[in-house]
């Protein structure tokens, strides 16, 4: 009896990641022990800071939506062949521009507003990865090197500004001044108690459905997946290599960009420092572990947010594991999810008793 | 008759679902020239590749010299004293002829023992070499000189040719025929693997003809014909589809005065100019390598050319875009077509779209009308025999030939009005291959104009109107297929008589 | 003796400074991608390097065990990349990333968890680290003008590490020309399947080229910790390990123009700390937030110049894999 191609490809979407990510756990759990700690211990807290009650689901949410957000940033670009590092740099922008949105046109036009922050954030971050993208496609150079370039001075650029141009007057804190109550993103979490979840969760869903649409059903995320897959076939298609590039990491770019609509207009309310940092990163754990699929990237996201989460409260219950043992479960899982992620494939398909295609 | 040098027992080997040799056994005995034939896909260089350690062998035995060998690596292979010459060129590009001589027998962690024993091997052969040039600069068999000097250079008694002569001209042909009936008559085995009937009948000793995976037989070359090996080759007397001759209509295609550079500067086609009418099959033969790949690539749109200008239907697109020539009705059957006509990780849906992502069959609004691309899947799973026949599957599941089927069908199936064909039925098995050339002379008698690039002499006589010879990216001449004048198409090809 | 000489040669030395830890990461990086083996991780095994380096440093108050621990750490970081590169044939990119942000949270929590001190080790005395190097003569020849200062300023006082790097660069080009490693290490980068039918085992020379990338990042990063440092901090590196890879890709893979281009980025840093607070001509006094960008506007203008994609190695980033 020979497995159909649909269940393989659900075993492939939802199996392999399972194991590749137990993988991942196990080996956080002995840095755990290295630490000090209990890794049993360390993983209840993680739990129970997740989930334990509706206003943590709350805060579990509303992280995972900034990793929607970056993870399909670093997803699309995939497809294209492009490793877009430049998440943190391409949000920050996002945020500049949707800060300035609020702040600016807010108080004339008040809830107007809202959509245009959105709009700018998405164009802050398109713009951001435009420029790593054209130099891509005329000068050849490496994706991956500029966008961290791009991190680098979106961070020098944001803190000049912060601290000499827009700082909010008679404080010390590199802050604006908040944002017009009108501009806020509404909550949506009342039911969950007090947690700064807001409308961008379903935005990201939503957003999530649209680029599965856009890769899978139309002709232009199909000529940015086969330039990712055989960009000489692709040419010879009479396919427009580097303007799929472009396309796709503009796209990126302004998804990593809406970040700040989640983080600023949803719940911090202000433009502050550093406001992206870790975000960016995160999104290629979450792209990764998500095989680059919306829906895989929704699943990895709600993961991540849980564990950034539940790390929080660790931090406080087990003060020997800092917060960065969840960078260190992130590098994991993207090493297991991304890179060996063919190591269990061979053992996964004996269990099961079918054939893989490699 | 002595003992064989060579001996294969059984050797049996599978990829996934093809079983590519069938218990096959060969002897090579010492001092001859054996031929291994057989069609494309027939097993023959994978047999070659297990006996040089490339390829392990599920089951089966190999003796060298009475002493059973596990070849595991190349190197177990080299160590019993058996060298290859691949098909494609196993060479270092930017090093220099001495320093791919040198690699894999550099005599030490300093490179000057190494350097000199090549020098030694360079002047024992007295090749025409200039052996401090950069590989990248040499002709194609002056490369393959290299290749055989690297296997004689480490030691090799027993000598595996894989398609030796897909890239030589006529006399470049000649001269290492030559060497190997100097070689096997020091004492050498060679092993000839190839498809071409002809040259071993020239060339070999004795021959076995392999077909799908199994030794069909076995026979002194003094003892048979080409036909008869041939007939053991296909399995059947060829049937080939009959031309009929019919009207030409206007001119659709006009090349003139074309002159292509590689990005090095070298022109690659110096200006050609020809003309293609509706209806018509316009051969252009050449041995591979003499500007083919450029003018199919400037055809299409993939290479600038430097001068001269190409009109499709009077229209001018020598500046054209891909997509733009396309719309207008050209076509191409990619020479590489698994390269360059294919997307492995796709769907064999999504690989009809490729290329086609702006008819309105196939994409309404942006988004793609999957049940007409299936739809198209499955009527050509059918007349072209395609396996498997499954239009959502990646196309990474089909074998190579049953991909090469789904992009030639895609390509002929849309029916342009001027098709440009390079090597249509390489790496394609014979009863496929058939249907192909027959599908192509409907569409010409239908009034498609197709321009036929191939190396394949016996095809391009099969299908053509007209012959242009191509040699070093000039047209050297015009043959009828009817002219079977080896002697004049031979030196046509070689660029040394231009009619 | 002029200020301006003083000043001059002093800018000189700190670019030596700053480009030792560039140029040996770059020397590392190079032997893995000629091989064709893409490494991105040399900001990561830099920084486990440094990591390493001054905990042991710290505990065995050992500057010599800290550089042994700084060089067996990166290499163990290399191997795993070697690991899912070569035998899994993974994609090299994404491997080099995850290195770089497992080290970023590796060290950080077992900093804390070791030490106690918010994911950075304690500072170091003099013992445990590698101190200055005086040349011999330096206190008669000070006095000296112009050569002496140049003597003592320029061409002395600099950590071994430092005329390590310098050394090491004609040993390298050496190496890749003459060696018959080199040889085998250039041709597997161009065509595996070559060397693989000569008989190499390709899978082999790229584990040694990963193991000299090690090496090298190892040395890298202890020079940052328990050299010019005192210890290690968190993200010390800060983007040096991408620096050195740009500097690699704009030097063409290969071994001067590399160094040379790491001496442009070193150079930047260093002219960066003399324009602070200075007014340049027509923009006046740059913010400092904004100076600090500067090296990673070089880089991009760098790789931004290069005229087409320069000649990497024909196989760069693409697994090597045999049908058995």
């Amino acid at each position: 009896m020979r497995p159909s191609a649909a269940s393989r490809r659900r075993a492939e979407l939802l199996l392999l990641p399972a194991i590749n990510l137990a993988g991942a756990l196990v080996l956080s759990a002995l840095v755990v022990l290295a630490a000090g700690a209990d890794p049993f211990g360390a993983m209840a807290v993680l739990a129970m800071g997740a989930a334990g009650d509706p206003a943590s689901l709350g805060y579990t949410l509303y992280y995972a939506t900034n990793f929607i957000f970056t993870g399909l940033a670093v997803a699309i670009p995939f497809h294209a062949g492009l490793f877009n590092i430049g998440g943190e740099g391409q949000a920050y922008i996002g945020g500049l521009l949707a800060s300035l949105a609020c702040l600016l046109l807010g108080p004339r036009l008040g809830v107007a507003a809202i959509p245009l922050a959105i709009a700018g954030a998405a164009l802050g971050g398109a713009l951001w990865a435009l420029v790593p993208a054209w130099l891509r496609v005329t000068r050849g150079s490496h994706v991956v090197i500029t966008t961290i370039m791009f991190n680098f001075i979106a961070s020098g650029v944001m803190t000049f500004l912060l601290i000499n141009v827009l700082i909010a007057p008679n404080q010390s804190a590199p802050e604006t001044v908040a944002f017009p109550e009108a501009t806020w993103m509404p909550g949506i979490g009342s039911m969950l108690g007090p947690s700064p979840i807001n409308l961008a969760f379903p935005l990201a869903l939503l957003l999530a459905l649209a680029t599965w649409v856009f890769l899978w059903r139309t002709r232009w995320g199909f000529a940015i997946r086969a330039a990712g897959a055989n960009a000489e076939a692709a040419r010879a298609a009479g396919i427009s290599v580097g303007r799929s590039i472009v396309l796709a990491m503009t796209l990126g770019g302004a998804l990593a960009g809406l970040v700040a609509v989640n983080e600023l207009m949803g719940a911090q309310h202000r433009l502050l420092l550093d406001f992206s940092s870790g975000y960016g990163f995160m999104g290629i754990a979450v792209a990764m572990m998500g095989r680059n699929h919306p829906a895989g990237i929704c699943l990895a996201a709600l993961f991540f947010g849980a564990l950034y989460q539940g790390g929080t409260e660790l931090s406080f219950d087990m003060p020997q594991v800092t917060r960065d043992i969840v960078v260190v479960i992130e590098g994991l899982a993207i090493l297991f999810c991304g890179a060996l992620e063919n190591l269990f494939r061979g053992r996964i398909a004996r269990w099961l008793g079918q054939e893989f295609e490699t | 008759m002595s003992d064989p040098v060579v001996e294969l027992h059984g050797i049996e080997k599978r990829f996934g679902a093809v079983h590519a040799n069938r218990g096959i056994s060969l002897r090579l005995f010492p001092g001859s020239i054996h031929g291994l034939i057989g069609e494309n896909g027939a097993g023959k260089s994978t047999l070659a590749n297990i006996l040089y350690g490339s390829l392990t062998p599920d089951a089966g035995t190999i003796r060298v010299h009475g002493r059973l060998h596990r070849m595991r690596r190349p190197r177990d292979a080299i160590a019993a004293g058996i060298g290859m010459v691949h098909q494609h060129f196993m060479l270092i590009e930017p090093m220099s002829v001495l320093d791919n001589l040198v690699l894999g027998s550099e005599g030490g962690p300093a490179l000057a023992k190494g350097r000199a024993a090549a020098r030694a091997t360079l002047n024992r052969y007295q090749w025409p070499i200039d052996s401090d040039l950069a590989v990248e600069r040499l002709s194609v068999g002056a490369r393959q000189q290299v290749e055989l000097l690297k296997a004689l250079h480490r030691g090799a008694d027993i000598l595996i040719l894989d398609e030796p002569t897909a890239v030589l001209t006529p006399i470049e042909t000649q001269w290492l025929f030559d060497e190997l009936r100097a070689l096997a008559h020091e004492g050498k085995t060679i092993l000839l693997v190839t498809h071409k009937l002809r040259e071993v009948m020239e060339l070999a000793d004795r021959a076995t003809v392999l077909r799908r995976g199994s030794v069909v037989a076995e026979r002194q070359v003094a003892q048979t014909s080409a036909a008869e090996l041939a007939e053991l080759m296909i399995g059947r007397a060829p049937a080939p589809p009959v031309r009929r001759a019919h009207p030409k209509g206007p001119i659709a295609l006009e090349i003139r005065d074309l002159r292509v550079r590689d990005p090095e500067g070298v022109t690659r086609l110096d200006r050609v100019s020809l003309d293609l009418r509706a209806g018509e099959v316009l051969g252009v033969a050449g041995v591979a390598g003499n500007g083919q790949s450029e003018l199919i690539k400037a055809l299409v749109g993939l290479a600038a050319p430097s001068s001269g200008m190409i009109r499709l239907h009077g229209r001018d697109i020598t500046g054209a875009s891909v997509a733009e020539r396309r719309r207008h009705g050209l076509g191409c059957i990619a020479e590489d077509r698994l390269r360059d006509g294919a997307i492995a990780e796709l769907s064999a849906a999504e690989n009809v779209l490729l290329g086609r992502q702006d008819e309105s069959d196939f994409v309404r609004l942006g988004f793609v009308r999957r049940e007409n691309l299936n739809r198209s899947v499955e009527t050509w799973v059918h007349d072209y025999a395609i396996r498997p026949r499954r239009p959502d599957q990646r196309l990474t599941l089909f074998s190579g030939g049953n991909q090469q089927k789904l992009v030639v069908a895609r390509e002929i199936e849309r029916k342009p009005s001027v098709l440009v064909a390079g090597q249509p039925t390489r790496g394609v098995d014979v009863g496929a291959a058939e249907l192909i050339h027959r599908r192509l002379l409907e569409i010409s008698a239908a009034g498609t104009a197709i321009l036929l690039v191939s190396a394949d002499l016996d095809e391009v006589r099969l299908l053509a109107d007209r012959i242009l010879v191509i040699c070093r990216g000039r047209i050297t001449g015009e043959v009828a297929p009817e002219d079977v004048d080896e002697r004049r198409l031979g030196l046509l090809m070689a660029g040394a008589a231009v009619a | 003796m002029s200020d301006g000489l003083v000043d001059l040669l002093s800018i000189l030395a700190a670019t030596l400074r700053l480009a030792t830890p560039l140029v040996l990461a770059a020397l590392g990086g190079l032997f893995s991608e000629r091989s064709g083996v893409i490494d991105i991780g040399l900001e990561g095994k830099m920084l486990g390097s440094a990591f390493a380096a001054a905990s042991v440093a710290a505990v065995t108050q050992s500057a010599w065990l800290g550089l042994a621990a700084g060089i067996a750490c990166s290499t163990a970081l290399a191997l795993l990349h070697a690991y899912a590169a070569v035998t899994q044939r993974g994609n090299q990119v994404v491997t080099g990333m995850a290195l770089n942000i497992l080290v970023a949270g590796l060290a950080p929590v077992l900093a804390t968890a070791w030490f106690g001190q918010d994911g950075g080790t304690p500072n170091l005395p003099p013992d445990a680290r590698f101190a200055a190097l005086t040349l011999p003569g330096t206190a008669a020849l000070s006095d000296v003008p112009v050569l002496g200062a140049i003597y003592v300023r320029l061409l002395g006082g600099y950590n071994g590490f430092v005329y390590g790097a310098a050394l090491a660069i004609p040993l390298t080009t050496l190496a890749l020309r003459s060696s018959r490693f080199g040889l085998r290490l250039r041709a597997v980068g161009e065509n595996p399947q070559a060397v693989e039918t000569a008989g190499i085992s390709v899978a082999s020379l790229r584990y040694r080229a990963l193991l000299l990338t090690g090496f090298f990042c190892g040395l890298a990063g202890a020079y940052l910790s328990i050299a010019a440092g005192a210890g290690f901090t968190r993200n010390m590196t800060a983007g040096r390990g991408y620096l050195a890879l740009a500097a690699l890709i704009f030097g063409r893979w290969q071994p001067v123009p590399t160094a040379l281009a790491c001496l442009l980025f070193a150079f930047a840093d260093a002219v960066e700390t003399r324009l602070q607070g200075t007014p340049l001509p027509l923009v006046g006094v740059v913010p400092v937030e904004l100076i600090s960008t500067i090296p990673y506007l070089l880089t991009v203008m760098l790789l931004a110049g290069l005229v087409g994609t320069a000649r990497a190695p024909r196989m760069l980033g693409v697994p090597y894999g045999r049908d058995r």
